[in-house]
């Protein structure tokens, strides 16, 4: 019931303390960034106060478009609903001016034509009436309540030609007698269900939006909504701690109006549209379907997304796959909702993904600024947010399902009415995209890279995390350079062997702890040579230059056993393509031998110089448990 | 909670309701010393109070409040509840 969708800032207070003291264009887009986080009442209401120390001026630095004239009426306190609305246009890049008349005379200030409002002039008009001004009286109706309204609708569009939005009524009144309230005719919480239900029908015919509270009160309670001590002491119907909420639905209409929304849905693949890996856990392995909650929730967000599709919606996935693995279960799954042809652009590979998203705008001919990534990974929503400002990016729970959830509410793609086009859309933009031809782009990768603080800690394999290693080696598929799968008794015997060269290394940045993220096993070839039997890593952490480091360590490893060379080798599956040009790519001579499977790699050490890292490394001591003997006994008896 | 303990709390309270880092509390503190304590701001400042003390006030209570004495004073009766 608050802006979750939203990132928090964990420095709110002093980012607006900074923005304060910079002259209007500078502090602008900042302000924007600031109203981009999840913001609670007095938050907005701070911003609101810094925009209106700025004046009509320094909004000019929005270079969206002109402010928009916005006039609230009403016959409640309306004042604490301002700043909510300007911060959600300025969260959408644009300005909002509004006026709000003398308490309770809106229908004196529409028919005066030298009244305040008329002096405005107003774009739109939001007609904010509260439910018990609406059944006020000594014999409600709903033919009352609706013509008032219309007759105010008819007025602020013929004298002020301005556009109609009005709010639909909160439904504050209790059932009285109960269940059956809806038999009492007279009974304001009847009469405020009828209204609602008339509204819909009556605005359609007059041309006038909804801003529909009254779905809000039934998502949320209207406990959330309404309170009211609230309102005896204030007259404040919608509560003041909603008001964020309220302000942001409001701006998502005002914005629809500019032509401001989202067009496109651009998705992750693993653990965003289903559990698990595809390229580690194969398509039959993938958490998808009925029968298991987790794969439940997946198929749902996937109906979600795919009535987004209906209604004209463009869909498009960035994904850090392979193209075969990332499509195969939108080819081969029975439960996939999603089909490739429900996708208009579909990116996957193992490049960074603000690269990949500018791609993708660029393909189907829109903005950035129309797009909304989701993604389970904290560490690329980041990067999206940091490289490409523009591009939306909610926050995702821990919970998948809670996925559809938070879409819902964000609200990404509030559309005024449904035209016959929008459904063709994205047959239209997939055309679009097979055509063009896509275009390199650069993102400060380093840059980002070097703001994680990542520290990579790493030891020789130990008897407190044989289980994990175990796990890694028979799980990795795509980053595993010869996917040689050990038993747990197989690597406890590397544990302390002094002839071999074993890594285990873990990932700490500021989103985190990734766990234990690669492991590396070298024996001795012979006196010179150290041959790397197994070198494996998470896909978590691809694009972080983490191969690099490990090289440096396993170099580091190599000398001090006076080795000379190391060598590699790649043994290609059906799944480790991404590492086919790893050594290569590190630097190693391939050697050619007749009749070897995979290839065959060497690098000299004598003369290395580290790789460039942007990660720490710290070196943790080997965790013994007690005797060696001992635990290896245990170890065996609990396998 | 003791007083000075509310008094730090509520301090941080008014600093983000009225936007000013410099306000200073003390008893006899009434709307009057502050600029912008206007009634909308009150409204505010009540429910941001109820929410950083996880505490809600009687409407009959507030009617009564004079200065920020006795603004304490009933967070303190509910806070040792």
């Amino acid at each position: 019931m608050d802006l979750h969708w939203l990132p928090r800032h964990t420095e709110w207070n002093q980012a607006l303390r900074r923005v304060r003291a910079l002259p209007a264009q500078d502090a602008v887009p900042q302000l924007v960034q600031l109203a981009n986080c999840s913001l609670d009442f007095l938050q907005t209401a701070r911003i609101g106060a810094v925009l209106s120390s700025f004046g009509a001026e320094g909004l000019s630095h929005l270079n969206r478009c002109p402010p928009l004239k916005l006039a609230l009426l009403g016959s409640s306190t309306l004042t604490h609903l301002i700043p909510a609305i300007r911060v959600a246009a300025l969260r959408r890049g644009f300005a909002v001016e509004i006026y709000v008349g003398p308490y309770g005379t809106y229908r004196q200030e529409l028919a005066d034509s030298s009244s305040g409002l008329y002096r405005f002039g107003p774009d739109v008009v939001l007609m904010a009436l509260d439910a018990h001004h609406l059944v006020a009286g000594e014999c409600p109706s709903v033919e009352q309540a609706i013509d008032r309204m219309r007759s105010c609708w008819q007025l602020a569009k013929e004298q002020l030609h301005a556009t109609v939005i009005q709010q639909t009524v909160l439904p504050v009144f209790h059932p009285v007698i109960g269940s059956n309230e809806h038999r009492y005719e007279m009974s304001p919480h009847t009469l405020v269900q009828r209204i609602n239900h008339e509204l819909r029908v009556q605005s359609e015919a007059e041309g006038v939006f909804l801003l529909s509270v009254d779905h809000l009160a039934q998502m949320d309670g209207v406990a959330a909504w309404f309170n009211h001590a609230l309102w005896h002491r204030s007259k404040q119907e919608i509560h003041l701690a909603m008001t964020p909420v309220y302000g942001d639905h409001a701006g998502r209409i005002l914005a629809a109006l500019r032509g401001i929304s989202s067009k496109c849905l651009v998705l992750d693949l693993d653990n965003t549209l289903w559990g698990g890996v595809a390229g580690d856990d194969g398509i039959e392995g993938i958490l998808l379907g009925q029968g298991h909650a987790v794969g439940e929730a997946y198929v749902s967000l996937q109906n979600y997304v795919k009535s987004l599709a209906d209604r004209g919606v463009i869909l498009a996935v960035c994904s850090k796959n392979d193209i075969a693995n990332a499509l195969l279960p939108f080819e081969r799954h029975p439960e996939m909702v999603l089909r490739p042809g429900d996708i208009s652009h579909f990116v996957a590979n193992w490049e960074d993904k603000a690269t990949n998203l500018r791609r993708i705008a660029h393909a189907l001919d829109i903005g950035l600024d129309s797009l909304v990534f989701v993604d389970d990974n904290p560490f690329e929503r980041n990067l999206v947010r940091q490289e490409l400002p523009m591009v939306q990016v909610p926050e995702m729970p821990d919970d998948p399902a809670m996925y559809e959830v938070t879409l819902a509410a964000a609200g990404y793609f509030e559309a005024l009415s449904i035209t016959s086009e929008d459904r063709q859309r994205v047959k239209l933009y997939k055309e679009n995209s097979d055509r063009r031809r896509l275009q390199e782009t650069s993102t400060d990768m380093d840059g980002y890279l070097r703001s994680l603080n990542m520290e990579l800690t790493w030891s020789a394999f130990d008897d407190a995390s044989i289980s994990r290693v175990v796990q890694l080696i028979n799980k990795s598929n795509q980053f595993n350079l010869t996917t040689r799968r050990y038993t747990q008794e197989q690597v406890i015997d590397l544990v302390g062997n002094l002839s071999v060269i074993t890594l285990q290394l873990r990932l700490k940045d500021i989103f985190g702890d990734n766990g234990l993220i690669a492991v590396v096993i070298g024996r001795p070839q012979d006196s010179e040579t150290l041959e790397i039997d197994t070198w494996l890593m998470s896909c978590r952490v691809l694009g972080r230059h983490i191969e690099e480091v490990t090289l440096n360590l396993i170099v580091e490893q190599a000398r001090r056993r006076e080795f000379r060379k190391i060598a590699g080798r790649y043994l290609p599956t059906a799944k480790n393509a991404m590492v086919r040009d790893h050594y290569a790519r590190l630097g190693f001579q391939e050697e050619v031998v007749a009749g070897q499977t995979g290839s065959r790699w060497i690098i000299c050490i004598d003369d290395y110089m580290d790789r460039v890292s942007f990660a720490k490394t710290v070196e943790i001591e080997s965790q013994r448990m007690g005797g060696m003997i001992d635990s290896r006994t245990d170890l065996h008896e609990a396998h | 909670m003791t007083q000075e303990q509310i008094y730090t709390k509520l301090t941080n309270v008014f600093h983000n309701v009225f936007d000013d880092d410099s306000i200073a509390l003390n008893p006899a503190m009434t709307a009057n010393d502050v600029p912008d304590w206007d009634s909308l701001n009150h409204v505010n400042l009540i429910v941001a109070t109820e929410a950083a003390f996880h505490i809600k006030f009687r409407t009959a209570e507030l009617e009564s409040l004079r200065d920020v004495g006795q603004l304490v004073e009933v967070i303190a009766a509910k806070t040792s509840s």
